[in-house]
């Protein structure tokens, strides 16, 4: 059987992405963005396009998020709405 | 007002994914991308440049003006962040720790400053002890991460990766000095001229080069014409003027991500932070 794990992947993806805008803390958040970076980097390495798959690991999933928490750690935690 | 942000998106999502039904296929061959550029640049890349991986020499070499001006938009990025949020004002009070009791002091005259040494020693507000097993991980790590971000600057021509990557790559091992021990280690190590400098190198280095292949008669980043300048390597020239290239975008980009992490986690004051 033709597994397909890039279904799987986007599936995952799009969990993420609404579970990042519906958390009310914004650390968790961040955190959940780095992990939407990280599947969607798998998903650019399924589909063959791996140079851009390591930037979106170098930069999306890695510095991005560090920029993210550093933000929050200057502002405020929860979010107001 | 919800509802009417759900529905408003709602549509424009059904649209945009209606509008993929008409895309080609996935690896299509009779899609357009494919027919005209793909090809050439798939046979005629290696002839032309002797770099094994022809999306550093599209996007290094063919497209070299497009990521010149990417760098410029980096470059651009750190000098926003560091005009909005660099605060020159001192602090209007003050934390030391006096080395030998342990004992820390609050001084709140602004003016009454204790010298640094062996006697007291800087405090931050938000210090913490760093911990022993992040502390000591984080030193053996750092050096490997460096490395290993050398590694992708350098064989940017033959495997994934580039100045982009690498100059992340190294900007976060920086990064991580910070969070593993505190910012003023980091600040102490790596000053913030020094990181306004090589910003501005890397992308004097990425234009010198293109301005080099004018003052040689070629085009702007016309790198085959640089051959006169290495003798012997007049093969694979052109895959060289790119390792130049991406040795200016890798710097450029390593000193940015530094800066703009100082500058947001400290509120602009580069005294502490996370």
């Amino acid at each position: 059987m033709h597994w397909p794990i890039d279904i799987i992947v986007l599936t995952f993806v799009i969990f993420c992405a609404i579970a990042a805008l519906s958390v009310k803390d914004l650390l968790a958040t961040a955190i959940l963005f780095g992990a939407y970076s990280f599947l969607m980097c798998l998903l650019w390495t399924i589909m063959g396009a791996v140079d851009v798959a390591f930037t979106e690991a170098s930069v999306g999933a890695g510095v991005s998020t560090v920029f993210f928490v550093a933000a929050i750690f200057r502002t405020s935690r929860r979010a107001k709405d | 007002m919800r509802l009417l942000a759900f529905i408003i998106v709602t549509l424009t999502g059904a649209f945009l994914l209606y509008g993929t039904t008409e895309f080609p296929d996935w690896g299509d061959p009779n899609s357009p991308a494919s027919l005209h550029v793909s090809n050439y640049y798939i046979e005629k890349t290696y002839e032309d440049t002797h770099a094994p991986n022809f999306v550093t020499a599209v996007v290094t070499d063919y497209r070299g003006f497009d990521t010149m001006f990417e760098t410029a938009v980096i470059f651009t990025a750190g000098i926003g962040c560091f005009l909005l949020l660099r605060d020159f004002r001192g602090k209007k009070e003050h934390y030391y720790q006096h080395i030998p009791s342990g004992v820390i002091l609050h001084v709140k005259d602004e003016k009454k400053l204790l010298p640094i040494g062996k006697e007291f020693g800087y405090m931050d507000k938000e210090w913490v002890p760093p911990d022993l097993i992040n502390k000591t991980v984080c030193r053996i790590l750092i050096p490997f991460i460096q490395i290993y971000a050398l590694y992708v600057v350098a064989h940017g021509d033959y495997s994934p990766g580039g100045g982009f990557q690498g100059g992340v790559i190294f900007g976060s091992s920086l990064i991580l000095l910070a969070i593993s021990y505190d910012l003023k280690t980091l600040v102490e190590r790596v000053k913030e001229k020094l990181l306004g400098i090589f910003a501005a190198l890397g992308v004097l280095i990425y234009a010198g080069t293109g301005a080099l292949c004018l003052l040689m008669g070629g085009n702007f980043l016309d790198y085959g014409k640089l051959a006169p300048l290495i003798p012997g390597h007049s093969g694979h020239i052109r895959a060289l003027g790119m390792l130049v290239v991406e040795i200016g975008v890798g710097i450029a980009v390593m000193a940015v991500m530094t800066l703009i992490y100082i500058n947001i986690v400290s509120e602009g004051r580069h005294d502490e932070g996370l």
